[in-house]
Protein backbone atom coordinates (compact mmCIF):
# COMPACT_ATOMS: atom_id res chain seq x y z
CA UNK A 1 0.00 0.00 0.00
CA UNK A 2 1.29 3.39 -0.60
CA UNK A 3 1.34 6.14 1.84
CA UNK A 4 0.94 9.79 1.89
CA UNK A 5 0.28 12.28 4.60
CA UNK A 6 -2.86 14.11 3.47
CA UNK A 7 -4.66 12.72 0.86
CA UNK A 8 -7.26 15.41 -0.44
CA UNK A 9 -10.26 13.80 -2.31
CA UNK A 10 -11.44 16.24 -5.18
CA UNK A 11 -9.36 19.13 -7.01
CA UNK A 12 -11.98 22.01 -7.09
CA UNK A 13 -11.87 25.34 -5.31
CA UNK A 14 -11.82 23.96 -2.25
CA UNK A 15 -9.23 20.89 -2.89
CA UNK A 16 -6.79 22.81 -4.41
CA UNK A 17 -6.69 25.79 -1.62
CA UNK A 18 -6.56 23.02 1.06
CA UNK A 19 -3.64 21.58 -0.41
CA UNK A 20 -1.80 24.31 -1.44
CA UNK A 21 -2.42 25.79 2.83
CA UNK A 22 -1.50 22.13 4.40
CA UNK A 23 1.63 22.33 2.17
CA UNK A 24 2.40 25.98 3.33
CA UNK A 25 2.11 24.99 6.73
CA UNK A 26 4.66 22.65 6.72
CA UNK A 27 3.34 19.36 5.04
CA UNK A 28 4.96 18.40 2.26
CA UNK A 29 3.49 15.28 0.87
CA UNK A 30 -0.03 16.03 0.15
CA UNK A 31 -1.22 14.84 -2.57
CA UNK A 32 -4.90 15.54 -4.69
CA UNK A 33 -6.91 12.80 -6.47
CA UNK A 34 -9.81 14.24 -8.63
CA UNK A 35 -11.69 12.32 -11.47
CA UNK A 36 -11.55 15.08 -14.26
CA UNK A 37 -8.43 15.43 -16.37
CA UNK A 38 -8.10 18.81 -14.81
CA UNK A 39 -8.13 20.51 -11.66
CA UNK A 40 -10.59 23.60 -11.34
CA UNK A 41 -13.49 21.37 -10.67
CA UNK A 42 -16.86 23.03 -11.43
CA UNK A 43 -14.78 26.25 -11.70
CA UNK A 44 -14.24 25.25 -15.18
CA UNK A 45 -17.29 25.44 -17.10
CA UNK A 46 -18.44 28.97 -14.73
CA UNK A 47 -16.99 31.42 -17.26
CA UNK A 48 -18.51 34.31 -15.79
CA UNK A 49 -17.22 37.14 -14.33
CA UNK A 50 -17.29 37.42 -10.40
CA UNK A 51 -14.73 35.57 -8.69
CA UNK A 52 -11.76 36.52 -6.43
CA UNK A 53 -12.72 39.86 -5.46
CA UNK A 54 -12.72 39.28 -1.77
CA UNK A 55 -10.30 36.78 -1.81
CA UNK A 56 -7.86 38.28 -4.74
CA UNK A 57 -8.99 41.95 -4.79
CA UNK A 58 -9.54 41.14 -8.32
CA UNK A 59 -12.48 40.29 -10.40
CA UNK A 60 -11.49 37.25 -12.65
CA UNK A 61 -13.76 34.58 -14.11
CA UNK A 62 -13.67 30.94 -12.91
CA UNK A 63 -11.78 29.21 -14.88
CA UNK A 64 -8.93 31.85 -14.36
CA UNK A 65 -9.73 31.64 -10.77
CA UNK A 66 -9.05 27.94 -11.06
CA UNK A 67 -5.88 28.62 -12.72
CA UNK A 68 -4.48 31.09 -9.88
CA UNK A 69 -4.77 28.38 -7.88
CA UNK A 70 -3.59 25.46 -9.95
CA UNK A 71 -0.73 27.30 -10.22
CA UNK A 72 -0.10 27.22 -6.60
CA UNK A 73 -0.41 23.18 -6.44
CA UNK A 74 2.01 23.30 -9.20
CA UNK A 75 4.53 25.59 -7.97
CA UNK A 76 4.55 23.66 -5.04
CA UNK A 77 5.12 20.02 -6.54
CA UNK A 78 2.15 18.88 -5.10
CA UNK A 79 1.50 15.87 -6.82
CA UNK A 80 -2.08 15.25 -8.34
CA UNK A 81 -3.76 12.08 -9.43
CA UNK A 82 -6.23 12.90 -12.07
CA UNK A 83 -8.73 10.73 -14.22
CA UNK A 84 -8.50 9.09 -10.81
CA UNK A 85 -12.43 8.36 -8.84
CA UNK A 86 -12.06 7.67 -5.21
CA UNK A 87 -14.10 4.77 -4.40
CA UNK A 88 -13.57 4.51 -0.53
CA UNK A 89 -11.86 6.13 2.54
CA UNK A 90 -12.27 4.33 5.52
CA UNK A 91 -12.40 5.50 9.04
CA UNK A 92 -8.78 4.41 9.45
CA UNK A 93 -7.84 6.86 6.28
CA UNK A 94 -7.51 4.24 3.91
CA UNK A 95 -8.06 5.99 0.41
CA UNK A 96 -9.16 3.45 -2.27
CA UNK A 97 -9.12 5.11 -5.79
CA UNK A 98 -9.07 3.74 -9.56
CA UNK A 99 -7.72 4.75 -12.97
CA UNK A 100 -6.14 3.66 -15.96
CA UNK A 101 -3.44 2.10 -14.44
CA UNK A 102 -5.76 0.06 -12.32
CA UNK A 103 -6.34 -0.29 -8.09
CA UNK A 104 -4.89 2.53 -5.48
CA UNK A 105 -4.10 2.07 -1.97
CA UNK A 106 -2.85 4.72 0.00
CA UNK A 107 -2.75 5.03 3.40
CA UNK A 108 -3.19 8.40 4.73
CA UNK A 109 -2.21 10.51 8.18
CA UNK A 110 -5.02 12.72 7.36
CA UNK A 111 -7.55 12.96 4.60
CA UNK A 112 -9.88 16.56 3.39
CA UNK A 113 -13.11 15.78 1.51
CA UNK A 114 -13.60 18.08 -0.75
CA UNK A 115 -16.23 16.77 -2.81
CA UNK A 116 -18.07 19.33 -3.94
CA UNK A 117 -22.02 18.90 -4.88
CA UNK A 118 -24.15 17.53 -7.09
CA UNK A 119 -27.21 18.91 -8.79
CA UNK A 120 -30.55 18.08 -7.24
CA UNK A 121 -32.21 16.47 -10.36
CA UNK A 122 -36.17 15.98 -11.35
CA UNK A 123 -36.43 12.90 -9.89
CA UNK A 124 -36.36 14.77 -6.84
CA UNK A 125 -39.60 17.03 -7.47
CA UNK A 126 -42.13 14.58 -8.95
CA UNK A 127 -42.75 16.88 -11.50
CA UNK A 128 -45.80 15.38 -13.17
CA UNK A 129 -46.00 14.85 -17.02
CA UNK A 130 -43.84 13.29 -19.78
CA UNK A 131 -39.85 12.30 -19.81
CA UNK A 132 -38.97 14.02 -23.28
CA UNK A 133 -35.60 15.04 -24.21
CA UNK A 134 -34.64 18.75 -23.44
CA UNK A 135 -34.88 18.67 -19.43
CA UNK A 136 -31.29 19.74 -17.93
CA UNK A 137 -30.01 20.61 -14.92
CA UNK A 138 -28.89 23.97 -15.15
CA UNK A 139 -24.94 22.78 -14.70
CA UNK A 140 -25.26 20.36 -16.73
CA UNK A 141 -26.57 22.95 -19.60
CA UNK A 142 -23.49 25.09 -18.13
CA UNK A 143 -21.11 22.37 -18.81
CA UNK A 144 -22.75 21.60 -22.08
CA UNK A 145 -22.47 25.17 -23.59
CA UNK A 146 -19.29 26.34 -21.88
CA UNK A 147 -16.70 23.30 -22.20
CA UNK A 148 -18.10 21.08 -25.12
CA UNK A 149 -19.51 24.44 -27.48
CA UNK A 150 -23.44 22.37 -27.37
CA UNK A 151 -26.72 25.19 -27.48
CA UNK A 152 -29.21 23.02 -25.09
CA UNK A 153 -31.94 24.87 -26.64
CA UNK A 154 -33.60 27.75 -28.57
CA UNK A 155 -36.85 28.64 -26.42
CA UNK A 156 -36.44 28.09 -22.31
CA UNK A 157 -38.20 28.01 -18.71
CA UNK A 158 -35.95 27.65 -15.95
CA UNK A 159 -36.75 26.20 -12.49
CA UNK A 160 -35.38 27.88 -9.57
CA UNK A 161 -33.95 31.16 -8.98
CA UNK A 162 -30.56 29.67 -7.31
CA UNK A 163 -27.55 31.65 -9.18
CA UNK A 164 -26.85 28.87 -11.29
CA UNK A 165 -30.11 29.61 -12.89
CA UNK A 166 -29.51 32.88 -13.31
CA UNK A 167 -26.47 32.92 -14.90
CA UNK A 168 -27.49 30.72 -17.31
CA UNK A 169 -30.64 32.46 -18.13
CA UNK A 170 -28.30 35.00 -18.91
CA UNK A 171 -25.94 33.12 -20.85
CA UNK A 172 -28.48 31.26 -22.88
CA UNK A 173 -30.17 34.59 -23.84
CA UNK A 174 -26.39 36.32 -25.40
CA UNK A 175 -26.09 32.86 -27.10
CA UNK A 176 -29.52 34.10 -28.98
CA UNK A 177 -31.58 31.85 -27.30
CA UNK A 178 -35.47 32.89 -25.76
CA UNK A 179 -36.08 32.80 -21.88
CA UNK A 180 -39.28 32.90 -21.37
CA UNK A 181 -39.45 32.63 -17.74
CA UNK A 182 -37.92 31.94 -14.38
CA UNK A 183 -40.11 30.65 -11.96
CA UNK A 184 -39.15 30.33 -8.29
CA UNK A 185 -41.36 28.07 -5.97
CA UNK A 186 -40.50 30.15 -3.11
CA UNK A 187 -41.52 33.89 -2.17
CA UNK A 188 -38.15 34.93 -3.03
CA UNK A 189 -35.38 34.35 -4.89
CA UNK A 190 -32.33 32.10 -3.77
CA UNK A 191 -29.60 33.72 -5.72
CA UNK A 192 -27.76 36.83 -4.93
CA UNK A 193 -29.09 40.22 -5.84
CA UNK A 194 -26.49 41.61 -8.15
CA UNK A 195 -27.83 37.95 -10.22
CA UNK A 196 -31.14 39.35 -10.20
CA UNK A 197 -30.03 42.68 -11.40
CA UNK A 198 -27.07 41.61 -14.41
CA UNK A 199 -29.33 38.38 -15.59
CA UNK A 200 -32.33 38.48 -15.60
CA UNK A 201 -33.23 42.34 -15.59
CA UNK A 202 -30.56 43.61 -17.80
CA UNK A 203 -32.43 41.18 -20.51
CA UNK A 204 -35.74 41.66 -19.40
CA UNK A 205 -36.20 38.00 -18.43
CA UNK A 206 -39.28 37.60 -16.21
CA UNK A 207 -38.88 36.33 -12.18
CA UNK A 208 -42.44 34.32 -11.19
CA UNK A 209 -41.91 33.79 -7.58
CA UNK A 210 -44.00 31.42 -6.00
CA UNK A 211 -44.43 29.75 -9.39
CA UNK A 212 -43.41 26.28 -10.03
CA UNK A 213 -43.56 23.46 -12.93
CA UNK A 214 -46.59 21.78 -12.77
CA UNK A 215 -46.40 19.24 -15.39
CA UNK A 216 -44.07 18.74 -18.44
CA UNK A 217 -45.28 18.29 -21.99
CA UNK A 218 -43.51 16.52 -25.10
CA UNK A 219 -43.15 13.07 -26.57
CA UNK A 220 -39.72 12.77 -27.69
CA UNK A 221 -38.50 16.28 -27.42
CA UNK A 222 -39.73 18.94 -24.72
CA UNK A 223 -42.89 20.70 -26.11
CA UNK A 224 -43.42 23.06 -23.27
CA UNK A 225 -44.12 23.13 -19.66
CA UNK A 226 -47.41 24.36 -17.69
CA UNK A 227 -46.76 26.52 -14.78
CA UNK A 228 -48.69 27.72 -11.69
CA UNK A 229 -48.63 29.78 -8.52
CA UNK A 230 -47.98 27.99 -5.35
CA UNK A 231 -50.33 28.52 -2.06
CA UNK A 232 -48.86 29.40 1.62
CA UNK A 233 -48.46 25.38 1.81
CA UNK A 234 -46.73 25.19 -1.40
CA UNK A 235 -49.49 23.24 -2.87
CA UNK A 236 -50.13 24.59 -7.12
CA UNK A 237 -53.06 26.27 -7.43
CA UNK A 238 -54.96 24.92 -10.55
CA UNK A 239 -56.46 27.99 -11.50
CA UNK A 240 -53.14 29.72 -12.12
CA UNK A 241 -52.06 27.05 -14.40
CA UNK A 242 -50.73 28.68 -17.82
CA UNK A 243 -48.84 26.84 -20.86
CA UNK A 244 -45.82 28.03 -22.10
CA UNK A 245 -44.53 26.24 -25.18
CA UNK A 246 -40.40 25.69 -25.25
CA UNK A 247 -37.86 22.87 -26.18
CA UNK A 248 -35.87 23.43 -22.84
CA UNK A 249 -36.19 23.27 -19.22
CA UNK A 250 -33.59 23.87 -16.97
CA UNK A 251 -33.63 22.98 -13.37
CA UNK A 252 -31.76 24.74 -10.48
CA UNK A 253 -33.25 23.48 -7.45
CA UNK A 254 -30.82 23.15 -5.23
CA UNK A 255 -27.47 21.37 -4.40
CA UNK A 256 -26.38 18.40 -2.65
CA UNK A 257 -23.39 17.63 -0.95
CA UNK A 258 -21.61 14.98 -2.29
CA UNK A 259 -20.92 12.62 0.64
CA UNK A 260 -21.19 9.17 -0.20
CA UNK A 261 -17.53 8.72 0.68
CA UNK A 262 -17.99 10.70 3.81
CA UNK A 263 -20.77 8.39 4.83
CA UNK A 264 -19.31 5.32 4.24
CA UNK A 265 -16.07 6.15 6.23
CA UNK A 266 -18.60 6.56 9.34
CA UNK A 267 -18.40 10.37 9.17
CA UNK A 268 -21.60 11.86 10.94
CA UNK A 269 -22.95 14.12 9.01
CA UNK A 270 -25.31 17.22 9.60
CA UNK A 271 -29.54 16.74 8.09
CA UNK A 272 -29.55 20.53 7.90
CA UNK A 273 -26.40 21.13 6.06
CA UNK A 274 -25.55 17.18 4.22
CA UNK A 275 -22.22 17.95 4.70
CA UNK A 276 -20.00 16.76 7.71
CA UNK A 277 -20.46 17.83 11.58
CA UNK A 278 -17.05 19.76 11.61
CA UNK A 279 -15.13 21.83 14.20
CA UNK A 280 -13.34 25.19 13.07
CA UNK A 281 -10.66 23.22 11.89
CA UNK A 282 -12.85 21.48 9.24
CA UNK A 283 -12.32 18.43 10.82
CA UNK A 284 -14.90 15.81 11.15
CA UNK A 285 -16.25 13.79 13.88
CA UNK A 286 -13.38 11.12 12.96
CA UNK A 287 -10.00 12.44 13.99
CA UNK A 288 -7.83 13.06 11.24
CA UNK A 289 -11.06 13.73 8.51
CA UNK A 290 -11.28 16.96 7.42
CA UNK A 291 -14.04 18.51 4.80
CA UNK A 292 -14.28 21.77 3.39
CA UNK A 293 -15.68 23.67 0.48
CA UNK A 294 -19.02 22.81 -0.80
CA UNK A 295 -19.50 19.19 0.24
CA UNK A 296 -19.26 20.76 4.13
CA UNK A 297 -21.73 23.27 3.17
CA UNK A 298 -23.20 25.16 -0.25
CA UNK A 299 -21.56 28.21 -0.50
CA UNK A 300 -22.27 31.68 -2.09
CA UNK A 301 -19.05 32.20 -3.39
CA UNK A 302 -15.99 30.38 -4.13
CA UNK A 303 -14.07 32.98 -2.42
CA UNK A 304 -15.44 31.52 0.83
CA UNK A 305 -14.81 28.04 -0.28
CA UNK A 306 -10.70 29.05 -0.35
CA UNK A 307 -11.16 29.97 3.03
CA UNK A 308 -12.52 27.62 4.80
CA UNK A 309 -10.45 25.12 2.70
CA UNK A 310 -7.41 27.07 3.67
CA UNK A 311 -8.69 25.86 7.82
CA UNK A 312 -8.88 22.48 6.67
CA UNK A 313 -5.36 22.31 5.25
CA UNK A 314 -3.84 23.74 7.98
CA UNK A 315 -5.96 21.68 10.09
CA UNK A 316 -4.91 18.37 8.66
CA UNK A 317 -1.14 19.25 8.24
CA UNK A 318 -1.10 20.24 11.92
CA UNK A 319 -2.79 16.70 12.69
CA UNK A 320 -0.83 14.82 10.03
CA UNK A 321 2.45 16.07 11.94
CA UNK A 322 1.13 14.57 15.39
CA UNK A 323 -0.11 18.04 16.43
CA UNK A 324 -4.03 16.68 18.27
CA UNK A 325 -6.37 18.75 19.83
CA UNK A 326 -7.61 17.33 23.06
CA UNK A 327 -9.85 20.22 24.69
CA UNK A 328 -13.55 19.89 24.90
CA UNK A 329 -15.27 21.51 22.04
CA UNK A 330 -18.37 23.31 22.44
CA UNK A 331 -21.67 22.74 20.48
CA UNK A 332 -23.15 25.50 18.59
CA UNK A 333 -26.63 25.83 18.14
CA UNK A 334 -29.23 27.30 15.60
CA UNK A 335 -31.31 29.53 17.33
CA UNK A 336 -34.29 31.82 16.48
CA UNK A 337 -33.81 32.35 13.01
CA UNK A 338 -31.04 31.11 11.97
CA UNK A 339 -31.25 28.08 9.69
CA UNK A 340 -27.65 26.17 10.62
CA UNK A 341 -24.70 27.11 11.93
CA UNK A 342 -20.82 26.02 10.55
CA UNK A 343 -18.59 25.34 12.50
CA UNK A 344 -21.04 22.78 14.69
CA UNK A 345 -18.01 22.27 17.48
CA UNK A 346 -15.58 24.86 18.28
CA UNK A 347 -12.16 24.83 20.57
CA UNK A 348 -11.64 27.45 22.79
CA UNK A 349 -8.08 29.34 22.32
CA UNK A 350 -8.65 31.05 19.41
CA UNK A 351 -11.24 33.47 17.54
CA UNK A 352 -13.50 31.75 15.54
CA UNK A 353 -16.05 32.40 12.17
CA UNK A 354 -19.05 31.02 12.44
CA UNK A 355 -21.16 31.18 9.31
CA UNK A 356 -24.92 30.44 9.03
CA UNK A 357 -28.19 30.98 6.77
CA UNK A 358 -31.14 32.66 8.19
CA UNK A 359 -34.96 30.88 7.57
CA UNK A 360 -36.11 33.78 6.02
CA UNK A 361 -35.65 37.37 4.52
CA UNK A 362 -35.69 39.81 6.52
CA UNK A 363 -34.57 43.41 7.13
CA UNK A 364 -32.21 44.82 9.48
CA UNK A 365 -31.44 41.78 11.74
CA UNK A 366 -29.31 41.80 15.12
CA UNK A 367 -27.89 38.53 15.33
CA UNK A 368 -26.75 37.58 19.25
CA UNK A 369 -24.18 34.96 19.99
CA UNK A 370 -25.05 33.50 23.40
CA UNK A 371 -23.76 30.70 25.66
CA UNK A 372 -26.49 30.32 28.62
CA UNK A 373 -27.21 33.40 29.64
CA UNK A 374 -23.70 35.28 28.54
CA UNK A 375 -23.80 37.11 25.12
CA UNK A 376 -20.23 36.42 23.32
CA UNK A 377 -20.84 38.47 20.14
CA UNK A 378 -23.60 40.63 18.56
CA UNK A 379 -23.76 41.98 14.89
CA UNK A 380 -26.07 44.01 13.42
CA UNK A 381 -26.72 43.35 9.50
CA UNK A 382 -29.03 45.91 6.98
CA UNK A 383 -30.68 42.79 5.57
CA UNK A 384 -30.76 38.98 5.43
CA UNK A 385 -31.80 36.60 3.23
CA UNK A 386 -31.64 32.78 2.94
CA UNK A 387 -29.55 33.07 -0.36
CA UNK A 388 -26.78 34.91 1.33
CA UNK A 389 -24.17 33.18 4.05
CA UNK A 390 -23.95 35.37 7.03
CA UNK A 391 -20.78 35.36 9.11
CA UNK A 392 -20.06 36.32 12.63
CA UNK A 393 -16.56 36.31 14.25
CA UNK A 394 -15.88 35.24 17.67
CA UNK A 395 -12.92 36.31 19.53
CA UNK A 396 -11.03 34.21 21.11
CA UNK A 397 -11.51 35.95 24.82
CA UNK A 398 -15.43 35.87 24.34
CA UNK A 399 -15.06 32.09 23.48
CA UNK A 400 -13.42 31.54 27.11
CA UNK A 401 -16.27 32.76 28.35
CA UNK A 402 -18.82 30.30 27.02
CA UNK A 403 -20.41 26.95 28.60
CA UNK A 404 -21.62 24.60 25.64
CA UNK A 405 -23.68 25.38 23.37
CA UNK A 406 -23.52 28.24 21.83
CA UNK A 407 -26.17 29.58 20.70
CA UNK A 408 -27.05 32.13 17.13
CA UNK A 409 -30.46 33.96 16.85
CA UNK A 410 -31.91 36.95 15.71
CA UNK A 411 -34.20 39.50 16.06
CA UNK A 412 -35.74 42.10 13.96
CA UNK A 413 -34.48 45.79 14.34
CA UNK A 414 -36.04 48.82 13.61
CA UNK B 1 -33.71 62.80 -10.61
CA UNK B 2 -33.49 59.99 -8.16
CA UNK B 3 -32.84 56.24 -9.24
CA UNK B 4 -32.63 53.27 -7.33
CA UNK B 5 -29.97 50.69 -8.46
CA UNK B 6 -28.85 47.32 -6.96
CA UNK B 7 -25.03 47.58 -6.86
CA UNK B 8 -23.57 44.25 -8.53
CA UNK B 9 -20.03 45.09 -7.62
CA UNK B 10 -19.96 42.66 -4.84
CA UNK B 11 -22.30 39.85 -3.06
CA UNK B 12 -23.11 42.46 -0.78
CA UNK B 13 -25.80 44.08 -3.11
CA UNK B 14 -25.80 47.30 -1.35
CA UNK B 15 -29.47 49.35 -2.69
CA UNK B 16 -28.19 52.63 -4.10
CA UNK B 17 -29.81 56.06 -4.77
CA UNK B 18 -28.27 58.07 -6.98
CA UNK B 19 -29.08 62.03 -7.57
CA UNK B 20 -28.27 62.37 -11.07
CA UNK B 21 -28.52 66.23 -10.95
CA UNK B 22 -25.62 66.49 -8.17
CA UNK B 23 -24.23 62.84 -8.93
CA UNK B 24 -24.24 61.63 -5.53
CA UNK B 25 -25.00 58.35 -4.19
CA UNK B 26 -26.03 57.01 -1.08
CA UNK B 27 -26.83 53.35 0.47
CA UNK B 28 -23.65 52.53 -0.53
CA UNK B 29 -20.83 50.54 1.82
CA UNK B 30 -17.57 51.16 -0.13
CA UNK B 31 -15.86 54.01 -2.46
CA UNK B 32 -17.01 51.49 -5.51
CA UNK B 33 -20.37 52.05 -4.84
CA UNK B 34 -20.38 55.25 -5.58
CA UNK B 35 -18.51 54.70 -9.50
CA UNK B 36 -21.15 52.22 -10.14
CA UNK B 37 -23.31 54.09 -9.01
CA UNK B 38 -22.81 56.62 -11.13
CA UNK B 39 -21.82 54.52 -13.89
CA UNK B 40 -24.94 52.70 -13.87
CA UNK B 41 -27.19 56.14 -13.94
CA UNK B 42 -25.18 57.44 -16.94
CA UNK B 43 -24.13 54.85 -19.04
CA UNK B 44 -23.81 51.25 -17.74
CA UNK B 45 -21.48 48.79 -18.97
CA UNK B 46 -20.82 45.00 -18.67
CA UNK B 47 -18.21 42.35 -18.84
CA UNK B 48 -19.53 39.86 -21.76
CA UNK B 49 -18.25 36.71 -21.06
CA UNK B 50 -18.53 33.76 -23.58
CA UNK B 51 -16.60 30.70 -25.64
CA UNK B 52 -14.72 30.62 -28.72
CA UNK B 53 -14.42 27.61 -30.13
CA UNK B 54 -10.60 26.36 -30.92
CA UNK B 55 -10.93 24.88 -34.43
CA UNK B 56 -7.49 22.39 -34.13
CA UNK B 57 -8.61 20.99 -31.31
CA UNK B 58 -11.33 18.21 -31.11
CA UNK B 59 -14.36 18.88 -28.60
CA UNK B 60 -12.22 22.14 -27.32
CA UNK B 61 -13.63 25.57 -26.43
CA UNK B 62 -11.86 28.66 -25.16
CA UNK B 63 -13.60 30.82 -22.53
CA UNK B 64 -13.35 34.30 -22.90
CA UNK B 65 -14.29 38.14 -21.71
CA UNK B 66 -14.21 41.76 -22.67
CA UNK B 67 -10.96 42.74 -21.54
CA UNK B 68 -12.72 45.79 -20.13
CA UNK B 69 -16.81 46.46 -19.97
CA UNK B 70 -18.40 47.61 -22.97
CA UNK B 71 -21.43 49.43 -23.06
CA UNK B 72 -24.73 47.55 -21.68
CA UNK B 73 -26.29 48.13 -25.40
CA UNK B 74 -23.39 46.71 -26.83
CA UNK B 75 -23.29 43.07 -25.82
CA UNK B 76 -25.02 41.37 -28.27
CA UNK B 77 -23.13 43.41 -30.89
CA UNK B 78 -19.84 41.91 -29.15
CA UNK B 79 -21.42 38.44 -28.84
CA UNK B 80 -21.66 38.00 -32.53
CA UNK B 81 -18.06 38.85 -33.45
CA UNK B 82 -17.26 36.55 -30.76
CA UNK B 83 -19.72 33.73 -32.31
CA UNK B 84 -17.89 34.68 -35.97
CA UNK B 85 -14.61 33.77 -34.67
CA UNK B 86 -12.40 30.49 -34.58
CA UNK B 87 -9.49 30.16 -33.07
CA UNK B 88 -6.34 28.07 -32.61
CA UNK B 89 -4.30 26.59 -29.72
CA UNK B 90 -1.86 27.04 -27.99
CA UNK B 91 -3.88 29.64 -25.92
CA UNK B 92 -2.80 31.19 -22.50
CA UNK B 93 -4.86 32.69 -20.23
CA UNK B 94 -5.07 36.73 -21.23
CA UNK B 95 -4.17 36.33 -25.02
CA UNK B 96 -5.96 38.82 -27.30
CA UNK B 97 -7.85 36.36 -29.09
CA UNK B 98 -9.64 39.40 -31.01
CA UNK B 99 -8.63 42.77 -31.00
CA UNK B 100 -10.73 45.73 -31.02
CA UNK B 101 -14.45 44.93 -30.34
CA UNK B 102 -16.29 47.41 -29.17
CA UNK B 103 -13.65 49.46 -27.85
CA UNK B 104 -11.89 46.70 -25.74
CA UNK B 105 -10.31 42.98 -26.46
CA UNK B 106 -11.48 39.89 -26.12
CA UNK B 107 -8.68 37.66 -23.98
CA UNK B 108 -8.54 34.24 -23.21
CA UNK B 109 -9.66 32.97 -19.50
CA UNK B 110 -8.72 29.50 -19.97
CA UNK B 111 -5.38 28.22 -21.41
CA UNK B 112 -5.35 25.71 -23.74
CA UNK B 113 -2.21 23.96 -24.51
Amino acid sequence: MMTHDIVVVGGGPAGMAAAVAAFDAGCRDVVILDREPQLGGILRQCIHNGFGLHKLGTELTGPEYAAVYAKKVEERGIRTYLETTVTRVTEDKVVTAQNREGLLKIQAKAVILSMGCRERSRGALNISGTRPAGVYSAGTAQKLMNCEGFMPGKKVVILGSGDIGLIMARRMTLEGAKVEAVCELMPYSGGLKRNIVQCLQDFGIPLYLSTTVAKIHGEKRLEGVTIAQVDENRQIMESTARYIPCDTLLLSVGLIPENELSREAGVPLSPITSGPLVDENRQTQIPGIFACGNVAQVHDLVDYVSDEAELAGAGAAAYAAGKTATAEALQTVPGNGVRYVLPQFVHRGQDVSLFMRVTEPLGKVRFTVKSGQTVLATAVRPQVAPGEMERINLKSQALDMAVAPITVSLEVVE
Amino acid sequence: MKKELTCIICPRGCSLVVDTETMTVTGNNCARGVKYGIEEATHPVRTVTSILRVANRCDSMVSVKTAAPIAKEDMFQAMEVIRATQVNAPIAIGDVLIANVCGTDIVATKDIR
